[in-house]
């Protein structure tokens, strides 16, 4: 379970983050939608710890993530799988070695075991028969199925999506939802994507929050939110703009 | 003006004090993590042996234009055959340590500060967090240790391929006695001036890499950022070398008074 409790976070005098506190179930799969530069992505990030909030704190299954150091959020990370918004492969590696990274730094798998997974992760994520290429021979939405391959590789409890189906072609955005539900629904894993992809936000969420001005604006189902009336919410997934809105915190 | 000079003061000791901190993770993890030699090893061959023609070429020049300069002097006063133990003594002791790194900080430091630099802006560096994999570990350490283990080497060979080099435009060009040349080099070249040249590249290595890695870990978001980084990590270590070069020669003779 991940508890966030009145999280802040200000960088300079800028203030993203204002007091976001919401809790996820195991097994869940929650997106979190709100406008571009709203600290969609710096929320996710503070849920893994790669950044330190100013105030409040995030707790996972139970135990706070506050004041722990690099070597002892390493441990908790193993939690968590992340796919990021172009994906962060690694230019150095071809996609096998991108994918079994982390099997490999380990140091304790026989021989042949990571290649069998990596080959099975691939299978799953439709891409088959590429292991051997580099980052800069694929296309975007390659690059999230192997990030997503990366992630999953190791089967984590908790999946993270970063955008996940920004810059892609809505064929490509299609396939990487059903792609980010199958892997859900075979792993059984709590799942939180950020987007601003209404469409995909409906595909892929049981349940939605709307992050507005630095909080939880709305913690609703899919179907409560398209449906509702609120004026902030109403426009948002309906992509109304009013002349004189800001487009962003 | 004084807030600038205020926010100019402040960046400073924030990023001296952020420096400080990179320098502990690094001495941290080499204590609790055992170093991957397999890493080491690619670091210290994309370091070592890649840098080894610029380093030689460096070598070889810095050694003829000293042997030249040292002759027309020299030959004022009939001491021609104490030529090569100028070359000696100067490249073994300071010439090769601080032209070899000045040379690796200008090919090696701005290659590892744009490489980390380009993984920050494109979040490798968070997705190897997400790993469970720790940068420093990973990424820091064996770049850290990779050069100040081939400095050492690269400067001996530069030193060597220098006193070649002199020894060929003093016999050849110069028309010295070559038995002259080499006996008052041996006679004059004491293993302390070597060892002191080399002591001093394990500490140049460490800034060298000290400071690539830091600019490339913190370098600004984009292109720009990350121009930057590589230009600020080639001067800073440029300068830094030059500057504890000084303070670590008069410590060295300090210690070493035979120097």
């Amino acid at each position: 379970m991940i508890e966030v409790r009145d999280l802040k976070k200000s960088f300079g005098p800028v203030p993203v983050l204002q007091g976001v506190t919401f809790t996820v179930q195991k097994g869940e799969a929650v997106v979190i939608i709100g406008a571009s530069g709203g600290g969609k992505s710096i929320l996710l990030k503070h849920l893994i710890g790669l950044i330190t909030p100013d105030q409040g704190e995030v707790c996972i299954d139970g135990r706070s993530m506050a004041g722990l150091n690099e070597r002892q959020l390493l441990q908790i990370r193993r939690k968590f799988g992340m796919l990021f918004q172009g994906a962060a492969l690694f230019d150095s590696l071809n996609v096998e070695q991108n994918i079994g990274f982390i099997l490999d730094r380990e140091q304790n798998h026989p021989p042949g075991e990571i290649a069998q997974r990596v080959a099975e992760v691939l299978e799953l994520v439709g891409l088959a028969g590429i292991g051997k290429k580099w980052p800069a021979e694929l296309s975007g939405g390659m690059r999230k199925r192997v990030g997503l391959a990366r992630a999953i590789i190791y089967h984590p409890e908790i999946l993270l999506y970063d955008e996940p189906t920004t810059g892609l072609d809505p064929i490509a955005a299609d396939a990487i939802d059903q792609l980010i539900a199958r892997v859900g629904d075979t792993f059984k894993i709590t799942s939180i994507a950020v987007t601003h992809d209404m469409r995909s936000a409906r595909r892929i969420g049981r349940r939605i929050l709307m992050l507005h001005q630095g909080r939880i604006y709305a913690d609703e189902p899919p179907d409560d939110m398209f449906k509702s009336s609120d004026p902030v919410i109403h426009r948002f997934v309906n992509g109304i703009y009013e002349p004189g809105e800001q487009f962003s915190l | 003006m004084t807030t600038l000079a205020k926010q100019f003061v402040n960046e400073w000791f924030c990023g001296l004090g952020r420096g400080a901190l990179l320098c502990r993770d690094i001495f941290s993890s080499l204590c609790k993590v055992k170093p991957v030699w397999h890493d080491i090893l690619d670091e210290m061959y994309f370091i070592g042996v890649k840098s080894q023609s610029v380093v030689a070429i460096t070598g070889a020049f810095t050694g003829m234009v000293l042997c030249a300069q040292t002759y027309f002097q020299f030959h004022k006063v009939k001491m021609d055959t104490a030529t090569l133990a100028v070359v000696s003594v100067g490249m073994g002791s300071e010439l090769g340590p601080v032209l070899t790194s000045l040379m690796v900080a200008g090919r090696v430091g701005a290659a590892i500060a744009a490489e980390l630099g380009t993984m920050r802006v494109t979040e490798q560096i968070d997705a190897l967090r997400t790993l469970a994999a720790h940068p420093i570990d990973y990424l820091i350490v064996p770049r850290f240790l990779a050069t100040m283990l081939v400095m050492p080497l690269l400067t001996a060979l530069s030193v060597c391929v220098g006193i070649l080099a002199a020894y060929i435009v003093g016999v050849f060009l110069l028309g010295i006695n070559s038995t002259g040349l080499w006996y008052n080099m041996l006679r004059h070249t004491n293993m302390i001036d070597i060892s002191c040249g080399l002591i001093k590249t394990f500490i140049f290595g460490a800034i060298i890499a000290v400071v690539a890695c830091y600019k490339g870990l913190n370098c600004a978001e984009g292109a720009e950022g990350v121009g930057r980084a590589t230009t600020e990590a080639v001067v800073y270590s440029s300068i830094a070398i030059l500057i504890s070069n000084f303070f670590l020669t008069m410590l060295l003779n300090a210690l070493l008074p035979t120097l």
